[in-house]
């Protein structure tokens, strides 16, 4: 994968706004379906990872201010304050921007590894802002961070996969 | 990557620190005004409605589930019910002839002893919509807003006591703040002995705590808590929660009292919102606040 992973970015460097506009939505509705108890404490984050992704991969088409519109709408659908989902998110795709080269010289399972630090720093960024406003800290919530990470890699070839299918149906 | 960066290479715009600068600054702006004023509200409104709409398609998969499985109901099983709610019925109807003689008779004391009577509150149907996606908050959205008179601050209640309150109102759906919400509290008595108290919800699902009441407090396990009225917005004697555990060590100043709502605070899909209550009249001025207004040396600080 570490071999191949220079080569294939070449081939999919054309993925069109459309594209990564839908697997954003597709990211929100994840995030949005009714979770409850333990399965909302230890949902993945598919927005963030999903920000993560564009922001590595194409870093000058999503950055920190697509982030920051993202993290607006998660905020008026949580009923969180605005800017707490908004914050979060601008500084995991800044984490995101300034790593892209070195994230991608790794394979998937050293991304893995890269990747979880920025996750766990954007969720605690929320939590602190919940802290700072409410007095109280919620410890559970970390650890669905754990589980994004672990999600990364399916999601990497997953999306590589479809970016690979969609260059090949455009050249023909 | 290099033929893209090559395209950007005399025009990058700012840097990526100074974007993150300008989108925290931004944030942490907002995240004040929201906090501190109420002048975000119109922003959040508009945006509810495209957020609204993709809500519901990733509701709409649990919901189908959800009549479906009503739809399939076996005929054993109506029959059943059908039997046991005859049963509840019948038994139901001699409580309610006791019931009636009751009421007559504490109308005609009230009466007797001039109290106002206690009136019957108007109260409208709403359904839930959807329930609260974060962990740190007890919170769900119910389908009247304020386009149906729906006010920020009205008592959510069910069939068998109070659920929660209403703290954000949209034009179409309203937001409920559950009793069982860390950050919501309710004036109580116990109903057996009228001590007053306040309940804290405890953040977990099925939980509301008792703070502050004194080691000696005459609390049972099993004494059923009622709202008291105290300060207006709940209305007195509505059913809030059972104690199910007291513990009264001597070292703390307080006894540490676990309660469980007895409304169905995360079952229910119909829920009743109480529209009307009386206004009480407002709190008079203590001394202090009397002198501070007529002493001339102060004269801005008019209540």
């Amino acid at each position: 994968m570490s071999e191949s992973a220079p080569r294939n970015q070449e081939f999919l460097s054309a993925s069109s706004g459309s594209f990564i506009v839908g697997s954003m939505l597709i990211a929100l509705l994840l995030n949005w379906l009714p979770w409850q108890g333990w399965g909302l404490a230890l949902r993945p984050d598919f927005v963030a990872l999903i920000l993560l992704y564009w922001c590595t991969h194409k870093p000058y088409r999503v950055g920190i201010g697509i982030a920051w519109m993202v993290g607006i709408l998660a905020d008026v659908a949580d009923a969180s304050l605005f800017g707490q989902h908004a914050l979060a998110y601008s500084v995991l795709a800044f984490g995101g921007v300034v790593l892209h080269r070195r994230v991608q010289m790794f394979d998937l399972r050293q991304q893995t590894l890269q990747v979880f630090p920025l996750l766990l720093l954007s969720q605690a960024i929320y939590a602190t802002v919940h802290w700072q406003l409410s007095g109280h800290m919620v410890w559970e919530y970390f650890i669905s961070s754990i589980f994004s990470a672990a999600l990364w890699a399916p999601l990497t070839l997953m999306l590589q996969s479809l970016r690979h299918l969609r260059n090949h149906s455009g050249q023909l | 990557m290099e033929h893209t960066r090559s395209f950007r290479f005399f025009n990058r715009g700012p840097s990526e620190a100074a974007r993150l600068v300008f989108f925290a600054l931004l944030s942490l702006l907002l995240l004040f005004v929201d906090a501190r004023f109420k002048y975000l509200e119109y922003a959040r409104n508009i945006l509810f409605i495209p957020v609204n709409a993709l809500q519901s398609l990733a509701t709409f998969p649990s919901k189908l589930w959800h009549e479906a499985g009503e739809y399939l109901i076996t005929q054993t099983r109506l029959v059943q019910d059908n039997e046991q709610l005859r049963l509840n019925s019948t038994e139901q109807a001699a409580q309610l002839q006791q019931l009636q003689v009751l009421q007559a008779e504490v109308g005609h004391l009230r009466s007797l002893l001039a109290v106002q009577q206690r009136a019957e509150y108007p109260m409208q149907l709403a359904e839930i919509i959807f329930v609260e996606r974060d962990i740190f908050k007890r919170k769900l959205f119910l389908n009247k807003g304020s386009s149906a008179n729906v006010l920020a601050g009205q008592i959510v209640i069910d069939e068998t006591g109070v659920v929660g309150q209403i703290t954000r109102v949209y034009p179409w759906v309203s937001e409920v703040t559950l009793i069982t919400d860390k950050d919501h509290t309710v004036p109580v008595q116990v109903l057996r002995n009228g001590l007053r108290a306040i309940a804290f919800g405890s953040g977990g699902a099925g939980e509301i705590t008792l703070r502050y009441t004194p080691v000696n407090a005459e609390i049972e396990v099993g004494d059923v808590l009622v709202t008291s009225g105290l300060d207006g917005t709940y209305p007195p004697g509505l059913p809030v929660a059972r104690v199910t555990q007291v513990e009264r060590n001597p070292a703390y100043p307080f006894a540490r009292i676990a309660c469980t709502p007895l409304a169905g605070v995360d079952k229910n899909r119909q829920l009743l919102i109480l529209t009307g209550l009386p206004k009480l009249p407002t709190r008079p001025e203590t001394e202090v606040e009397k002198v501070v207004r007529k002493s001339p040396k102060f004269p801005h600080k008019t209540p």
